[in-house]
């Protein structure tokens, strides 16, 4: 059994799964319909995705791994998602900020993981990217309208990236399972900072200097956010073990 | 119980031309290009089939739909198996589905709009005098779309 691969696919699916959770919480709540159907497709897409990496994850390990093992009957520290994608929702720039961000290095992590050894880790990221193209595009097109919108979203939008910058570093920091068996993510960075700085520019928003990066959560150590998120994500499962329905 | 037809993949297709999809029902399975191949193994009918979206939520429906349709024609040995590889396109829908999807009001993907953008011929006038509402629209594979002539809302099943 390859440990290192193991924990990489739980790695991506929990990215995947955490922030599909997380832009659930705005079903019902979009600022107008048609973006409160936006967001909720995302966290769909999102958590198609985890359920293909799980899927494979369960394969992997073996015994009585499940899916829904996995995602329902695993503790904070094991879950394996980077500190970006576990942030709070905030208003809806910060949420924006938050898809962006993730979309931008999601969309260049799949590209590569495409040509990854294990087939089926390829395939599921092939598939995935035609998504993440989407993701990248709506939620560039919304950082630009709010930048470059009002004065107060535009100070929204500031506030936005003093909250989640400080998270960005993460994604690039390779985890010891991502250098054995993932993507070398380091190599992502120039292209990344290339994407934000084109999208910041015609938003009219600024890149911060160099600020403390904080890491942590591939290997486990979360904010406090997302214990919360898993009591309410694992409430059912773990009340009624096996519920099934 | 219906006698079986002999077990040939033939007659499986024609089994699996008549499963609809459950979000879109006027198109079928076929139609949308979702099964990739039928395989016998002795008394066993293997479906290959290929998600639309990775989150499409019709994909556990249409698995099961598959097998009742041909347990229903008298095949109960049945086997499903999702693949991802190729990722499944556009490009798969049938010309017969796209008739059938302009007919029932959804314009059907079009190579010119490979990303959403004003001007999506509308289903119901057939004007290009449109908008792009929304990207995303009422399922993962829709996007919204309101036409300035005839003002009607409706979906474009994107190019995908």
């Amino acid at each position: 059994m390859n440990n290192s691969l193991i924990d990489y696919v739980l790695h991506l699916a929990d990215n995947s799964l955490i922030l599909a959770q997380r832009n659930a919480e705005w079903c019902g709540h979009g600022p107008i319909l048609e973006q409160d159907i936006a967001i909720t497709n995302i966290s769909l897409d999102l958590l198609g995705q985890s359920r293909n990496f799980y899927q494979h994850a369960a394969t992997l390990i073996g015994n009585d791994a499940t899916e829904d093992s996995l995602a329902y009957l695993r503790t904070e520290r094991e879950f394996k998602n980077c500190l970006l994608v576990e942030q709070p929702n905030g208003d809806w720039g910060q949420t924006i900020l938050r898809q962006f961000f993730f979309s931008a290095y999601q969309f260049l992590l799949y590209e590569k993981l495409q040509a990854h050894k294990d087939e089926q880790l390829a395939a599921i990221a092939a598939k995935a990217l035609k998504e993440v193209t989407y993701h990248m595009r709506w939620s560039s097109e919304w950082v630009i309208r709010l930048g470059d919108g009002t004065t107060e979203s535009h100070e929204r939008m500031t506030k936005a990236i003093d909250e989640l910058w400080r998270y960005t570093g993460e994604l690039f920091m390779a985890a010891d399972y991502e250098k054995k068996s993932g993507i070398d993510v380091s190599l992502l960075k120039d292209v990344w900072m290339k994407k934000v700085e084109s999208v910041f520019e015609e938003a009219t928003l600024s890149v911060p200097e160099k600020t403390f990066m904080q890491n942590g959560g591939k290997t486990g150590v979360h904010t406090e956010h997302l214990g919360y998120i898993l009591t309410e994500l694992q409430y059912l499962q773990r009340t009624y073990p096996g519920a099934e329905w | 119980m219906v006698t079986p037809s002999p077990i040939s993949t033939q007659n499986i297709w024609k089994i699996l031309e008549q499963v609809t999809d459950p979000e879109v029902p006027v198109l079928t399975i076929t139609d949308l290009g979702i099964v990739r191949d039928v395989k016998l193994n002795g008394d066993e009918v293997e479906i290959i089939i290929t998600p639309t979206y990775t989150g499409c939520p019709a994909m556990d429906m249409i698995a099961m739909n598959i097998k009742l349709a041909l347990i229903e024609n008298g095949y109960p040995n049945i086997k499903i198996t999702s693949v991802l590889a190729p990722a499944w396109t556009t490009d798969w829908m049938s010309e017969e589905g796209k008739r059938k999807l302009k007919e029932y009001g959804i314009a059907a993907p079009d190579k010119k709009f490979e990303i959403a953008a004003d001007g999506v011929e509308c289903p119901l006038c057939n004007s290009t005098n449109t908008k792009l509402i929304s990207e995303f629209g009422s399922t993962a594979c829709k996007a919204l779309y309101q036409c300035t002539d005839c003002k009607e809302p409706f979906d474009y099943f994107k190019c995908h």
